[in-house]
């Protein structure tokens, strides 16, 4: 039970600490439940489906197929982020401006809110499709099934309590500083994911430099610590990245960042001239 | 526009056919161990770790020290792509089965 337990607990944390980040970040959104929601249960659908096509996947693309999945969803999730937060540096003023002087919900307009659905599903699917396979190997084993279901209700609630916590902690960032905060750490999430990517592609020997750890910061944080898992889920620390992953991480960070100011910069100046009321549904 | 960076970004990366000298070596699952249990593999060499799944479930191998993972279904083999490592200690585990599944490269 209690292995169940960890290995649940670990998978749901990464999964449950993008979506509290997710939530937070559509603060203000009236219908975010349902995405989010829809998000989640996308996610298990999916979990579900990789995990009872696991063999096929890992043969596919001359047995490198697991890694290029990998690789691919999660830099699907990266481009994701980043057409969320560019979006965001362009209305994002206004949107703080609205809940400030309205008190209350505003409807999101154009909001890519698919964009975060797809992130939310992503990130579930690939933790649930680990619990997936994990807990269908116990169950062929014969474990003992109550055990089991202890087990995972346990680890599951522990996960998605991280999650909440880290939602209600960003709800304590004061309105005007808020999507600016929620902005970069979905950044931060989406650098990590490119590095994870990059790690990927490495195993499969498509990427095949600068594949050396650069450091190792084993002493201070080790990757398997619950601290150092809820790091590596969050801006996706890893105690001993490759330089290709490093490269990764910088060129995501570079470019979400130059995106974002340069929409930003071109928002701002035509601002007074066409000011338009915000769309209302 | 991010999406075409990014596939910018990976075709610059050359794509070199190599792997045909890489030099192979087998890990064998069974009963949610690892066998050999240590195994010695040549440092300053990309290696190709073959991971036979003799059991009937699935295994996630997995190694923080070599930034590896990837999961084996039941009866089924992974190829897994490490190094060129530095000469040392590398340990790795069967992330389902952390009780018993252990194992450790040994680069030198």
């Amino acid at each position: 039970m209690l292995a169940t337990l960890l290995l649940v607990f670990r998978e749901v944390l990464e999964a449950a600490l993008v979506v509290g980040i997710v939530a937070s970040a559509t603060r203000g959104v009236t219908s975010r439940a349902r995405w989010i929601g829809s998000g989640i249960a996308l996610g298990i659908a999916g979990a579900v489906l990789v995990a009872a096509c696991a063999g096929w996947i890992a043969d596919a693309l001359s047995g490198s197929g697991q890694e290029w999945f990998n690789a691919t969803v999660l830099l699907a999730a990266v481009a994701m982020i980043g057409w969320h937060v560019v979006w965001m540096s362009k209305h994002g003023r206004e949107l703080a401006a609205q809940m400030q002087s309205v008190g209350r919900d505003v409807t999101s307009g154009a909001r890519p809110m698919t964009a975060l659905m797809a992130v939310v599903a992503i990130a579930v699917l690939r933790e649930g499709s680990e619990i997936v396979l994990f807990g269908y190997g116990l169950l062929a084993g014969g474990s003992s099934v109550p055990a089991l279901i202890l087990g995972a209700v346990l680890g599951l609630a522990a996960g998605i309590a991280l999650g909440v916590m880290i939602y209600f902690g960003l709800l304590k960032i004061p309105v005007r500083h808020f999507f600016g905060a929620t902005n970069t750490l979905l950044v931060l999430l989406a650098a990590g994911m490119a590095a994870t990517a990059a790690g990927f592609l490495t195993q499969a020997d498509v990427l095949h430099h600068w594949t050396a750890p650069l450091w190792s910061t084993d002493w201070l944080l080790r990757d398997d610590s619950t601290f150092g898992k809820a790091l590596h889920a969050l801006i996706g620390y890893t105690s001993q990245p490759s330089g290709m992953q490093l490269l990764f991480y910088g060129a995501t960070l570079v470019l979400l960042v130059a995106g974002m100011r340069l929409v930003s910069a071109a928002a701002a100046k035509p601002k007074r001239a066409a000011m338009q009321p915000p769309v209302a549904t | 526009m991010l999406r075409l960076v990014l596939i910018a970004l990976l075709a610059a990366v050359p794509m070199a056919a190599g792997a045909a000298d890489v030099p192979e070596f087998t890990l064998t699952i069974q009963d949610h161990r690892f066998s050999p249990a240590e195994m010695t593999i040549p440092a300053d060499t990309k290696v190709k770790l073959i991971v036979v799944n003799k059991d009937a479930t699935a295994e996630e191998f997995e190694s923080h020290e070599l930034n590896r993972e990837k999961v084996v279904t039941g009866n089924a083999s992974i190829n897994v792509y490490v190094g060129p490592l530095k000469a040392g200690r590398y340990p790795f585990f069967g992330d389902f089965h952390q009780d018993t599944a252990q194992g450790t490269l040994i680069a030198r």
